[in-house]
């Protein structure tokens, strides 16, 4: 079997299930009605904590890829990228169906009035163009430079999540930290490499 | 009025997982959340697996009241297990799975300040001279969710009474068990501890304000703030401060932690209040425990539904100002 057919047929695929396993799961205690007293809530947080997970592994390729050497991650970082916008669509989604039952203006008014809410949305319509513009065809459309430049907003986005859940959090911070303490990582290795790259050029 | 009592034929919680293992759990457990570890360990981490459970400690001689017979009480796994105690961690799965190994009694209680019988006062000593009531409140948090629970208790009032307040007693401070080796979650200032609480005193003297002892006809589970707690059902939940160690009659509106924690958004009063607006949640709606999960949400009644007996307390005072 070749390199590409592996990575087509075999790799590829694991991933894209791996990457459904936490709807699967979310799924799996809806339908055995083990979400606890308040399911919504439960299924907002979980779909929510994925969404920012996947943000931050599709953060991570780059990285990951000068660290190790691994040219091949950076196939999959488009994957991860769209999975981490699924995963905010369906929250997004769970949060307007769910939580205020298609109230319009309940939403609005959230949005309008409670920051951490603003933020979050923001952050999403971030993420949208980014994965509209994923496809092959865009690229070509909007050429590899402006393309590169519309998608460096993601960094954008990372910091509108992390910030969305410690925006949310009443008190204890810990959890939202350590997110942005990973955060800090993948953009300072960027950042880092920027700095050396110019200087020597 | 109905109320649901845990069947002979339900399982209880030590028949499920055998109790070395559970052990074993439960300190594992403890020692992630004094270390902050927990959230980190569940990546997959919804709801815990079922932990909620009753005493199975029958209180006896509890007098039925007409308190809330047309409600509709939340089902007790639900009471049990979705706590906001964060002296047993800060995920609301937490205080059912870290308070299990809590030991509640013996407990005593100081009452001191402006009292003429102020001391040290056994837990015993301090409820058996009154009748155990139950009643059924509406509870409403602050985080837009609510449940029915069926209290049992004495009207705080009449333990106050036996103390015998001087006329300089304008508020009551409240205090909980600042014990780290307890309560694990204390090991991490997410919160000034010890909690501390406060009500004015007419508020504290309100027919409605209860000094709980159980739930569901039994002693309070230790996620539910065992082995005293007060129940003020036309305030956010908030108020209801657990596993009280001090009662203190002062003259001066004392500290209350999470308006000290962030006092843009808490306030000393916090009385349910559909108008009033908070920065994190549109308190106009709730949504009810054990509903369906596409049920909309309820509307909040103005103080939770206890107007009527409580609204007077605040007459001619601006409750958007004294949130």
């Amino acid at each position: 079997m070749t390199r590409e057919t592996k990575f087509r047929w075999i790799l590829k695929p694991a991933v894209f299930l791996a990457c459904l396993g936490p709807l699967a799961w979310v799924v799996w205690r809806a339908v055995s009605g083990d979400l606890g007293a308040n399911p919504v809530e439960a299924v907002n947080r979980f779909l929510g904590d994925w969404a920012l997970r996947f943000l931050l592994l599709t953060l991570a390729v780059s990285p990951l890829v000068h660290v190790m050497k691994t040219p091949t991650l950076m196939r999959f970082r488009r994957m991860l990228g769209l999975f981490a916008f699924f995963y905010a669509f369906l929250h997004i989604a769970n949060y307007v169906i769910a939580d205020q039952a298609f109230s319009w203006a309940d939403i609005w008014g959230d949005i309008v009035k409670r920051k951490f809410i603003t933020v979050g949305m923001a952050t999403f319509l971030i993420l949208t163009p980014l994965a509209l513009t994923s496809t092959k065809g865009m690229i070509k459309r909007l050429g590899g430079k402006r393309w590169r430049k519309l998608h460096q907003i993601v960094y954008l986005a990372g910091i509108g999540a992390v910030l969305h859940y410690a925006m949310m959090v009443k008190a204890d911070l810990l959890q939202p930290l350590v997110y942005a303490a990973i955060l800090f990582v993948l953009l300072g290795d960027r950042f880092r490499r920027k700095v050396r790259s110019s200087s020597a050029g | 009025m109905q109320i649901r009592y845990r069947k002979e034929s339900d399982p209880k919680s030590h028949e499920i997982t055998p109790k070395s293992v559970f052990l074993d759990r439960r300190r594992f457990l403890a020692t992630a959340v004094a270390s902050g570890l927990i959230p980190a360990l569940g990546p997959f981490a919804l709801a815990n697996e079922a932990q909620a459970a009753l005493t199975g400690r029958t209180l006896p001689n509890v007098a039925k009241t007409p308190f809330g017979a047309d409600l509709t009480p939340t089902s007790a796994d639900y009471v049990t297990s979705y706590n906001n105690f964060y002296e047993f961690g800060t995920g609301k799965e937490d205080p059912a799975v870290l308070a299990k190994g809590f030991e509640p009694k013996p407990w005593s209680v100081v009452i001191d300040g402006e009292v003429g019988k102020p001391g040290t006062y056994d837990f015993e000593d301090l409820v058996s001279p009154h009748q155990l009531q139950e009643r059924i409140y509406r509870f409403r948090c602050v985080e837009a969710w609510s449940m029915v629970v069926p209290w049992v208790g004495i009207p705080l009032a009449d333990m106050i009474k036996r103390m015998e307040p001087t006329s300089k007693a304008k508020y009551v401070a409240f205090e909980t068990l600042n014990d780290p080796d307890r309560m694990p979650g204390q090991n991490r200032r997410v919160l000034d501890w010890p909690y501390v609480e406060g009500l004015r005193m007419d508020e504290a003297m309100n027919p409605l304000t209860l000094m709980a002892v159980g739930l569901y006809g039994e002693e309070l589970p230790n996620q539910n703030g065992a082995p005293l707690r007060l129940v003020v059902p036309w305030k956010y939940g908030f108020k209801s401060i657990k596993s009280i160690v001090r009662i203190s009659l002062v003259e001066e509106m004392p500290p209350t932690s999470w308006s000290s924690s962030g006092p843009s958004e808490y306030g000393f009063y916090a009385n349910v209040n559909p108008e009033v607006t908070h920065p994190r949640w549109s308190q106009a709606k709730e949504r009810v425990l054990g509903s369906g999960y596409f049920d909309a949400k309820i509307d909040t009644l103005k103080f939770n539904g206890y107007e009527q007996e409580v609204a007077e307390l605040y007459a001619g005072m601006d409750l958007a100002k004294f949130y």
